[in-house]
């Protein structure tokens, strides 16, 4: 006669059992009988394990501690683009897109928005840089991540969602002014975010592997850290009365 | 008229953050005991609640109501818990060398001595438990939590753990086997 091994009497202790066969050989079975008893005093022993009752206003506590930082997450995404470096920024890009929109129409090489080249330029610069080493960040935290078994990126893809739109503007802009190199480079992060924004937000170490191989492949984190050693050059003044290329 | 999950769920989706406290103090308690029996320890519990209602409010747009909302948060509370108990594990290798791991753990039993009188006391059976659960991998930790404290079946637990199903069925399996070879010889010395 065969007895039942140790995972098929855990399944008949939590009730998981569907199969009328296992209670049936229990009835008949002393053997299986005495080692489902002793299976169930440890179990049972377990329940000793007893967590302690919170106070009443426990929750009231809880939400005390918690409501400055959901305060803080709702106003991220305003504080992100209120910070100094991000507001001239964001003043840069609406020039940049006016301006390209008016110059389009009226003449393409005529200045925009009373900026001069250098100036839109440097600004640019620092935009595209600051996103670059947001991006990077993310990447590097992926390829970095040393978890086994299932893998959670649903603060990865959160962060990934919020700088694709960005990367496309970045984009654009970078393919009007004629930079190929940024817009290349963009054109490629601009995939790998869509990519990691849209993955399942759990992975199996398998999937993960996979993700992680794509973007090592991809070279991308490479790509980024020369583009952005190149703006950071871009970025430092010229020397008086040294031209500059316009963006 | 106490509001419904749902209802508080879509105003916090509107934007109304303190719609969220009515969540919060409804679901709590818990999650702590959740959190607790997964760590351990209050201290840690508690910072697992915080997380996990933080984590929950951020992807509260990917709610989609298909479960409730107790349950979608104890996915999150799960998950929460798993990730801070492999980054605990972690910390511990590298600052113990794994064969001292288990010594700790066999004198931790042992130092219960677990004579039938001793073990009549829940207080000093409890004592044992923890080092038994400690012993257990993040993942056979979760596992079993949810399946013997928190009576979820082992597709659900699959389901909030994003593995299959056989491998949920094992991680329990694994943490019963590790847990009846730690703790039977107390537990049949006390029945005798």
């Amino acid at each position: 006669m065969k007895h039942l091994n140790e995972d098929e009497l855990v399944l008949h202790y939590y009730g998981e059992v569907h199969d009328g066969g296992v209670e049936q050989h229990l009835q008949g079975c002393e053997a299986c009988r005495a080692n489902l008893e002793s299976l169930a005093r440890v179990l049972d022993a377990m329940d000793g394990l007893k967590a302690p009752e919170p106070a009443a206003a426990y929750g009231s506590r809880v939400w005390h501690r918690i409501a400055p930082q959901l305060a803080q997450s709702a106003e991220r995404w305003w504080t992100g683009w209120l910070a100094p470096r991000r507001l001239v920024a964001a003043a840069a890009m609406a020039a940049l897109l006016i301006g390209a929109f008016l110059a389009g129409r009226v003449s393409q090489r005529r200045q925009m928005a009373g900026l001069s080249g250098p100036v839109r330029e440097r600004i640019m610069m620092v935009a595209v840089g600051d996103h670059l080493e947001r991006s990077q960040i993310i990447l590097v935290e992926l390829v970095n991540n040393e978890s086994k078994g299932t893998v959670d990126i649903s603060e990865e893809q959160r962060r990934a969602e919020d700088l694709i739109g960005e990367n496309r503007l970045y984009r654009q802009a970078a393919l009007k002014s004629g930079d190929r190199a940024v817009s290349s480079v963009l054109d490629e992060l601009e995939r790998v975010l869509l990519e990691v924004a849209h993955s399942p937000s759990k992975l199996d170490s398998a999937e993960f592997e996979q993700v992680r191989q794509r973007i090592e492949s991809q070279g991308i984190l490479f790509k980024i850290r020369v583009v952005s050693s190149n703006l950071r050059e871009r970025e430092v003044p010229p020397p008086q009365g040294k031209a500059n290329t316009a963006l | 008229m106490e509001q419904s999950d749902a209802a508080a769920v879509a105003q916090v989706r509107a934007g109304d953050s303190d719609a969220y406290r009515v969540l919060v103090e409804r679901h709590s308690h818990s999650v702590f005991r959740l959190a607790f029996r997964m760590t351990g320890n209050e201290h840690d519990a508690e910072d697992l609640v915080q997380e996990t209602f933080l984590r929950a409010y951020r992807q509260i747009g990917r709610f989609d109501g298909r479960a409730s909302f107790g349950t979608w948060l104890y996915r999150i509370a799960a998950n929460c818990s798993l990730d801070f108990i492999r980054s605990r594990q972690r910390r511990r290798e590298q600052q113990t060398p794994v064969d001292e791991q288990g010594q700790e753990l066999e004198s931790a039993v042992a130092a219960g001595d677990p004579t039938p009188d001793r073990l009549a006391f829940s207080g000093e059976l409890q004592q044992l438990l923890a080092p038994a659960l400690e012993s257990l991998s993040p993942m056979e930790r979760t596992a079993f939590v949810l399946r013997h404290y928190e009576g979820v079946c082992i597709e659900e637990i699959g389901k909030a753990l994003g593995v299959h199903s056989g491998a949920a069925k094992h991680s329990v399996f694994r943490a019963v086997q590790k847990l009846r070879k730690a703790l039977e010889p107390a537990v049949s010395a006390a029945k005798s």
